[in-house]
């Protein structure tokens, strides 16, 4: 049973979940993300999105539950291991190699696979025949020109295609983006937009993202969270007409924190 | 298609550019070398290997602090263990040959440096910083007590002896260029692994772990053996300096040691391989003016002043604001 299911999904969790001293952040959470689809996970403010990024992605240990992979139990691997099967992540705060040129960022992603990485005897002018490839990532994501400037440098939103570069690099299978359009101006946010849609020919994606509109235009599918749990999952027509998506969005939950719009 | 002709073009210049700085670093590096082997006819030979050892065992400190991001506070035990380790020999089996004897002293150390790693490694700033500390000063207690060390006397009177059998090192100026050969070969190598595909994931961990580790890289591993490369290369300063000075003493195993070395560093400049080398040669002539002069009692706060500037107002070092004020004037 479990080889056609993984034939349909690419991830699945079983009864995912994470205790922080008493406090449940992710409670009992059952993903089943499709092969080839974007799926986003929304929810309001510490719905637990992120520490779903991070158990998933092994940055945190889950108290229970498990992560299959193409089928496979992949819950006991470290991070690293992970991202050398295919899951490789963002960030949510820009994650970059600041004093680093562009085109040196993507050579770091690339040399991964080199099986190079720990000859500290040989020369750094090994890693130039990797440099035509970095150029064709950095021109996929429209940074060409940059490829000489030093990260830091950058403007925001180039780090961000930067980064998207530099995760495509690693060739994917699954994809996880960490609110890849935040503190974005909406120019900015359209062209992530089609850089998202672009990456996600021939992979999977899953994104967290608040912005609701770059959720309605990319993705397939949509899991919504909430305390810790889920609270439904749909396309978006679906989940944007449930009456209990709005009441967790608009007001009336439980958490102190009323939510901004974002 | 006329982008990628001025694409090429711009590359041309760009490597001509290249070519250039290389062609002015090799002049420097020429002229620093010949300025090294004449140095013994002017200079005091024991002060510049004095000097020496002290810049190999920066030089080993920044490979971590520098250049993986890493801030040890327990490398006196490296220079220690490297120190003893051959003083004791030297003076036990007179059969040893000198390189032996370093090479044992930089092999105890190395694997000194693996069991603090495997213990500390998983710890991040502060913590790890604490763990290495805490390590050192176990170690310290140990040198203290243990019968091979002397105690509170340390070992003297260790026979510089002959290298490979035949050079008499008792001759300070033999002695002088077998530590400048020592320098730089620690130099180079440090050198070679900062600019090796393994140096530029040591750069990436140090400028960003957590994207390190998501792009595949078992970043735990790295910083392991830069750590051991690093006590390696800090226990053969240590043994060097053994040698050189003919004792090893509780001095090199002080925690006042472990900070003296990130003083250097950071006075020097840390992210640049040559800031070591300067913060320590800096740091030994200012310890020795004063102690010559009348503020011999304040060398201590006069460091700790000259730190504390240095820290606040000139993050980047000598040599890192010297190249800072090349860049701004000459291009």
């Amino acid at each position: 049973m479990q080889d056609t299911m993984s034939d349909q999904f690419v991830l699945e969790t079983r009864g995912l979940v994470k205790e922080f001293k008493g406090f449940v952040a992710v409670n009992d959470v059952n993903l089943n993300i499709q092969r080839g689809h974007i799926h986003a996970l929304i929810g309001p403010n510490g719905a637990g999105k992120t520490t779903v990024f991070n158990l998933l992605t092994k940055f945190l240990p889950p108290t229970r539950g498990k992560i299959l992979f193409n089928g496979k139990d992949i819950t006991s691997l470290k991070s690293a291991a992970i991202a050398r099967r295919g899951i490789v992540r963002s960030f949510q705060i820009s994650a970059v190699f600041p004093h680093m040129t562009a085109l040196e960022n993507i050579r770091v992603a690339l040399q991964s696979f080199e099986g190079n990485s720990f000859q500290f005897w040989k020369s750094g002018a090994s890693l130039n025949k990797l440099n035509e490839r970095c150029m064709e990532l950095l021109d996929s994501v429209g940074l060409a020109d940059f490829a000489d400037t030093i990260t830091v440098e950058l403007a925001y939103g180039r780090k961000r295609a930067l980064e998207l570069a530099t995760t495509l690099a690693m060739e994917p299978e699954l994809m996880l983006l960490d609110e890849p359009t935040q503190g974005m101006g909406s120019e900015d946010v359209d062209q992530v937009v089609e850089l998202v849609r672009k990456a996600a020919e021939g992979r999977t994606v899953l994104m967290v993202e608040h912005n609701l509109s770059v959720v309605s235009k990319l993705c397939d599918r949509i899991t919504v969270l909430a305390q810790g749990a889920v609270l439904t999952e749909g396309d978006y027509q679906q989940v944007s007409d449930d009456p209990r998506v709005r009441e967790v969005y608009m007001g009336g939950t439980a958490t102190p924190k009323q939510e901004t719009a974002e | 298609m006329s982008n990628s002709d001025n694409q090429t073009e711009l590359q041309k210049t760009m490597l001509g550019q290249l070519k250039a700085s290389q062609r002015k670093k090799m002049i420097f590096n020429l002229v620093v070398l010949a300025l090294l082997i004449l140095a013994p006819a002017v200079i005091y030979a024991t002060f510049l290997m004095k000097i020496l050892c002290f810049a190999l065992f920066a030089v080993a400190f920044n490979l971590l602090l520098g250049f993986t991001g890493l801030l040890s506070f327990g490398h006196a035990a490296f220079l220690a263990a490297g120190g003893y380790t051959t003083g004791y020999l030297l003076s036990s089996y007179s059969g040893l040959t000198t390189e032996m004897g370093i090479i044992a002293g930089t092999a105890a150390a190395t694997v000194l440096g693996l069991l603090f790693a495997i213990v500390a490694i998983r710890r991040q700033g502060i913590y790890f910083a604490m763990i290495t500390l805490a390590l050192a000063q176990l170690l310290y207690f140990v040198f203290v007590q243990a019968p091979f060390t002397g105690g509170e006397d340390g070992l003297h009177g260790v026979p510089r002896g002959h290298l490979f059998g035949l050079i008499d090192l008792e001759n300070n100026v033999a002695m002088y260029y077998f530590v400048l050969a020592v320098f730089l070969g620690g130099y180079l190598l440090v050198q070679r692994i900062v600019n090796s595909p393994y140096g530029q994931v040591l750069n990436a961990i140090k400028q960003n772990e957590p994207r390190a580790v998501s792009l595949g890289y078992n970043v735990d591993r790295y910083k392991i053996i830069a750590f051991v490369i690093s006590a390696g290369l800090a226990g053969l300063a240590g043994s060097m300096k053994t040698v050189v000075f003919q004792l090893a003493s509780l001095n090199d195993a002080h925690w006042h040691m472990s900070g003296e070395v990130i003083l250097m560093t950071l006075l020097g400049g840390t992210g640049t391989l040559l800031g070591p080398v300067v913060g320590a040669t800096f740091v030994v002539n200012l310890e020795y003016q004063l102690s010559q002069g009348p503020l011999g009692d304040w060398v201590d706060p006069i460091l700790g002043a000259i730190f504390v500037i240095t820290v606040i107002a000139f993050r980047s070092g000598i040599v890192g604001e010297v190249q800072k004020f090349v860049k701004k004037n000459l291009n």
